[in-house]
């Protein structure tokens, strides 16, 4: 099926996207745009607890203000059967789902929802809020992880037992879960060791920091219909959660995804949807609801913060013989922590013989973390290449030499479980050794590091539809918001398979009636699995065209071919006539069997591993332990780069994101369990004048099962940097760090103790 | 009590009542509907908003509505001239300085007033200007580039 060797017209090429001019003019909608008449202002009280019980909630005195309209408690949303359903890459328990979104009789971390209100301004809202009376009773309370698993922890579910575990616990504990995953024999592979690096890493809770915050919309009509806009990685998703939480039925809901400034994983479920779906359907006027910088920080996102320990063992060679992994993840407030694709992909870049994986998935009083560009994979892998790139400094190895001797390729089986097929991680290796980055020079006080990553990309449920117009001019209907390129990304496909001009087709971004379900944007699956489906629909158009040709002809179906946006009679036995377009069949459509529309619903199968490799340049001032980023390439196998721009911009924004991990972001708790900086100025994300340039190489190992070759791109770039920028800083001053950030005072005090 | 304040926006003479605690940022996107500025943060930490009051270069979420009493504002919404888009437009678009676009009307609005200061800037001046605009997608790189690219382009002409 692939075609990837084939030159493109459209494919490969770096078109303008169709959404550009509305995005530099500032006409684009996204979430906090959108209003409506008679519209209503929700806003929501949170806990100033880490850990409290919830004795009462009083509401009276905020009711009665003039010009509050509804408000809603925990007591108004339904208690959920605790039952663990698949989403995507994760699994997802409604009943949690439920409980975060709107605190019962327990608060569980500080930003908890205890209550929200609907007022005709913004200003009456907040007002009301300061009169809703809550009485707690503050419970000890418990942030860090290993904290969190001491038998003498607070514990925070009383009905929580560790599962995967025999004989299964009699008492609660915060460890949720415990999973592993083995092969060979550790201690045999250790005993062939010729070198053993075991260390314990440490690291924290990042945001995704998408710049928009979280913004909803959503109006109930008398007649139960409900409308939601709002800023979402996926419309049906939002849709499928807020029927389950309120108990809707999914066809009362239609949710519009507005434009989306920034997900990463983040905007991958619900939080103020449902009550702002809730707030409209007791005061029956649209309510908006839009977080503030600091409401974001407090209560939504982050991805975990971890606790590990990791033993690797080779021969003088190089080879890799053994491998154990212990991995800890923060899950926040309720059970769900991206454990198991941590334990999952921490090895999966090498063919380790034996190897061991064991994880725990711990919930302590922080909010629920969700999903971060490839969810768990970054934190484990970190550690991993880490002590790959110690082992490679004892032996005096090149670290990409090492890599390359241990890489997992064609034929390989992960220690999850599958074979892989068509990978290129040795090429990402090759190409790195080759890049003029990594045979340049470096000075005093400058260090190079490098590091790989792996990620499994997913498929998953995509649609669309192409509808032609009679002038030849296509409308595609996609289902995944557009978070980064995918309309320009998905035309480009649909024009190459339509063979027509890619300005002709026009995509646009459905809500959920106009498609069947579509999983979210999430998983680098949209180019991939959309592109599939895309490429069906296309075909499915093709299909037709062919079929009215063969009509206005008289010639039999079989006797059309079609090439280049052209059919024509397949030889001169089937006729003679004149090549038509696809614009010309269109054209006559009305006369031939009315509109001309393409459909394609599909269970993308079939989605590439992805594989990248970074190399990063430091410079470590010894006065102030700043570190410096002076160089930075990042090298992937991507398949096929269906718009090589969007491709490259997934790759620098995933490196700076993760540069960001490793340099500065974290979340900083007082004594009380509450967040000291919940805001850009004190959590602070790369900025412009932190980073250099950020080079690419884009690696192109096709993807056999996708016609065009497509791999996702978007999650395995945020893997390899926080090891990269270790390891240049360990090069750079001769100490192999192991908690996240290495941020000034942390740099400055290693270098003290050297001295 | 409300307060009725005069100002021009994008050219065009307009007139707005506001509190005294509203910024101007919410006066832009609530009352006038100029939706184009964006708010990420309302603490003057991202540039989302960034506009330009009086020739200078500030974010509208730090300037309260009363404040813009007789001044000129100019906003995302103005910066094309008619069908033409500015330079720095245009650029953004073939550069693919884009991803999800949030930031975009503010990396727009701080580069075209740091072009209008200093039309040969190099890539760390680039850098220090544009570092009060938070950019979560692109690590910046297309961005900068974009910006040199148009400050080269608008050099020749
Ligand atoms: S909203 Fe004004 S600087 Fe962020
Ligand atoms: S393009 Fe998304 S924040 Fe800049």
């Amino acid at each position: 099926m692939a075609t990837a060797l084939k030159d493109f017209k459209w494919v490969g090429t770096r078109a303008v996207r169709p959404d550009g001019v509305e995005k530099v003019t500032g006409r684009a909608k996204f979430g906090a745009d959108f209003s409506l008449p008679g519209m209503l202002i929700g806003k929501v009280l949170r806990s100033p607890h880490a850990h409290a019980k919830i004795k009462s909630i009083n509401i009276e005195a905020a009711r009665t203000l003039n010009g509050v309209k509804a408000i809603i408690t925990g007591s108004d949303f339904n208690e959920l059967p605790s039952e663990w359903v698949p989403a995507g890459e994760v699994q997802i328990n409604f009943r949690d789902l439920s409980r975060s979104i709107m605190a019962r009789n327990k608060v569980l971390f500080e930003g908890h929802p205890v209550a929200a209100v609907a007022a005709t301004s913004e200003i009456i809202a907040r007002e009301a809020l300061a009169l809703i009376k809550v009485e707690y009773e503050i419970l000890p309370h418990v942030i860090d992880v290993e904290a969190a698993m001491s038998p003498d922890a607070p514990i925070l579910h009383e009905d929580l037992f560790t599962a995967g575990v025999e004989p299964s616990p009699k008492t609660a504990s915060n460890i949720a879960k415990r999973v592993d995953y083995s092969s060979g024999n550790i201690d045999d592979g250790f005993k062939e060791a010729d070198v053993i690096i075991e260390k314990h890493f440490t690291t924290q809770p990042v945001h995704q920091g998408y710049i928009e915050p979280h913004a909803t919309v959503a109006s109930a009509s008398e007649d139960g219909q409900c409308s939601i806009w709002t800023s979402t990685q996926g419309q049906y998703v939002v849709r499928a959660y807020c029927s389950e939480v309120l108990q809707l039925d999914i066809s009362s809901i239609r949710v519009t995804p507005s434009e989306i400034g920034g997900g990463f994983g983040g905007k991958t479920t619900v939080y103020l949807e449902p009550l702002a779906l809730a707030l409209s359907k007791k005061a029956f006027r649209p309510v908006k609801m839009v977080m503030s910088r600091e409401e974001v920080f407090r209560s939504s996102g982050p991805t975990s913060g971890s606790s590990m320990k990791i033993k690797i063992g080779a021969r003088s060679d190089g080879t890799i013989t053994a491998a154990d992994v212990e991995l800890k993840y923060q899950a926040g407030a309720f059970p769900g922590s991206p454990i198991m694709p941590g334990c999952m992909c921490a090895l999966a870049p090498y063919n380790i013989s034996n190897a061991k994986v064991v994880g725990y998935d711990v919930v302590v009083n922080r909010p629920k973390v969700v999903a971060y560009r490839a969810p768990g994979a970054p934190i484990s892998e970190y550690a991993v290449e880490c002590v790959i790139n110690e082992i490679a400094t004892k032996l005096n190895i090149d670290p990409l030499d090492i890599r390359e001797k241990n890489a997992a390729k064609e034929g390989t089986r992960a220690l999850y479980g599958p074979q892989f097929g068509a990978i290129g991680y040795i090429e990402t290796l090759l190409a790195a050794r080759g890049s003029n980055h990594y045979k340049s020079k470096l000075h005093e006080n400058q260090g190079r590091g490098v590091a790989s990553g792996f990620w499994f990309n997913i498929g998953g449920e995509s649609c669309a539809t192409i509808n032609i117009n009679t002038d030849g001019t296509a409308e595609l209907v996609l289902g995944n918001p557009d978070i980064g390129g995918s309309r320009a990304s998905l035309a480009m496909i649909a024009a190459e398979a339509l063979g027509i001009d890619y300005n002709k087709v026009h995509p646009i971004i459905s809500d959920t009636s106009g498609l069947g379900y579509n999983f979210l944007t999430g998983g680098s699956r949209t180019t991939f699995a959309g592109g599939l489906a895309v490429n069906e629909a296309a075909e499915d158009v093709v299909r037709q065209i062919r079929e009215r040709a063969s009509k206005i002809w008289d010639i039999p179906e079989e006797a059309v071919t079609w090439e280049d946006g052209f059919v024509r009679p397949a030889g001169t036995n089937a006729g003679n006539f004149e090549p038509l377009s696809l614009a010309d069949v269109a054209g006559m459509a009305a006369k031939t069997g009315g509109p001309i529309s393409g459909h394609a619903q599909l269970n993308a199968q079939g989605a590439g591993p992805g594989f990248g490799t970074h190399i990063c340049d430091v410079e470590v001032d010894e006065e102030t332990g700043r570190v410096t980023i002076l160089r930075y390439t990042v090298v992937q196998d991507v398949g096929k780069a269906i718009h090589p721009s969007y491709v490259e911009g997934q790759m620098q924004g995933g490196a700076s994101q993760g540069i960001g991990w490793a340099l500065n972001e974290e979340y900083i708790y007082d004594e009380e369990g509450k967040l000291q900086n919940a805001g850009f100025l004190d959590y602070r994300i790369p900025v412009a004048s932190d980073l250099p340039m950020i080079d690419t190489i884009i690696v192109e190992v096709p993807n056999p099962r996708h016609p065009y070759g497509v791999k996702g791109v978007g999650e395995v770039p945020i893997v390899p940097p926080m090891a990269a920028v270790a390891g240049a800083i360990a090069d750079a001053i001769g100490v192999h760090l192991t908690d996240l950030p290495m941020s000034p005072p942390r740099i400055l005090k290693e270098l003290n103790k050297k001295q | 009590m409300k307060t009725h304040i005069t100002t021009t926006v994008n050219g065009e003479p307009e007139e707005f009542l506001c509190e005294t605690e509203q910024t101007l940022l919410d006066i832009l996107r609530d009352e006038l509907n100029l939706t184009g500025s964006k708010e990420g943060c309302s603490s003057g930490d991202c540039g989302a908003c960034s506009i330009i009051l009086n020739g200078r270069l500030v974010c509208a979420c730090l300037v309260l509505a009363v404040e813009a009493e007789g001044q000129k504002i100019e906003t995302i919404e103005g910066m094309a001239d008619g069908e033409e888009l500015h330079p720095l437009q245009k650029n953004f678009l073939k550069d693919a300085a884009l991803q999800c676009g949030i930031c975009t009307p503010g990396f727009l609005i701080a580069a075209k007033a740091l072009l209008e200061k200093n039309l040969n800037p190099t890539e760390k001046e680039v850098r220090y200007w544009l570092a009060g605009n938070l950019c979560r997608c692109t690590g910046y790189d297309k961005i900068i580039r974009s910006v040199l690219n148009t400050a080269e382009e608008m050099r020749r002409k």
